[in-house]
């Protein structure tokens, strides 16, 4: 079963300072070589608990498009 | 859950840091940590382990933020993550240790005496002469002391207004270090991944 939403951080403006890894429960976020962070699609939850937290406010829950 | 580990605990290093300054403005000095180990970390290795794991300093800002439910965690302006501001604050941050290094330096020198104050937002002088018996070092050791422990007491200062104001770690999106060695990550991550998933 998998989610309804997803997490999706905006690379241009994200500022890598990891919050969103350090609050996600599930390990679906990183930190991505200190440039940006990245999601598992396959593990993200869509808790939106990594866009509350983000200081740059550059994660947006998605709707995940169902095939 | 993620597991606990020791560096989890380096918001107790952000608070010595700052009550150490008040017995003894030497102990400043080891702020040099937070100021080198970013940079050699991001450079060695080419990520931000040190912001994502090893900052004191985002930790107490999260503790006290989330944790103590000090924050309003509302959504921070727009302009505080943006590339002008963070690159701007970068720079004015910059200039302001070069003249902290210079004025240390004209101690140093013998053109310039010590003065044992700390100097807050770059504007209020606060005398702090009880955190340094005269003559116990070079004066131009304490004077660096006195300029740096200013640096950091100002930065944290800042940090926790915005704090309060928006999110536990807003003074992460414009923070001098965080913009440097997220510049260096990218310079040396170039023509990496492109893509989030």
């Amino acid at each position: 079963m998998v989610s309804k939403r997803y997490a999706e951080p905006d690379q241009q403006v994200c500022v890598a300072c990891g919050a969103c890894e350090k609050i996600c429960p599930k390990g679906a976020v990183s930190v991505w070589r200190g440039c940006w962070s990245v999601v598992d699609l396959e593990l993200c939850v869509g808790c939106g608990k990594c866009a509350k937290i983000c200081p740059a406010g550059c994660i947006r829950m998605k709707e995940r498009v169902l095939a | 859950m993620r597991e606990k580990h020791w560096y989890d605990y380096l918001w107790i290093w952000a608070l010595l840091y700052f009550l150490l300054g008040f017995f003894n403005i030497l102990f400043a000095w080891l702020g040099m940590i937070d100021f080198l180990l970013p940079l050699g970390i991001a450079v060695v290795r080419g990520d931000k382990a040190f912001c994502n794991s090893l900052c004191g300093r985002g930790q107490l800002f999260n503790r006290l933020g989330s944790g103590c439910k000090l924050s309003r965690g509302r959504p921070a302006p727009k302009w505080m993550s943006a590339k002008w501001f963070r690159v701007g604050f970068l720079i004015f941050f910059l200039t302001m240790f070069g003249n902290m290094v210079f004025q240390t330096y004209l101690v140093a020198a013998g053109a310039g005496t010590l003065r044992e104050a700390v100097k807050l937002f770059w504007t209020f002088r606060v005398p702090w002469g009880w955190a340094y018996a005269a003559g116990t070092v070079s004066d131009w050791v304490a004077q660096f002391s006195f300029g740096f422990y200013s640096l950091m007491l100002t930065s944290a200062l800042i940090g926790l207004v915005v704090m309060v104001l928006y999110r536990p770690r807003t003074w992460c999106t414009f923070c001098p270090m965080g913009t440097m060695t997220q510049g260096i990550c990218k310079l040396k991550n170039a023509g990496g991944q492109k893509d989030s998933a």
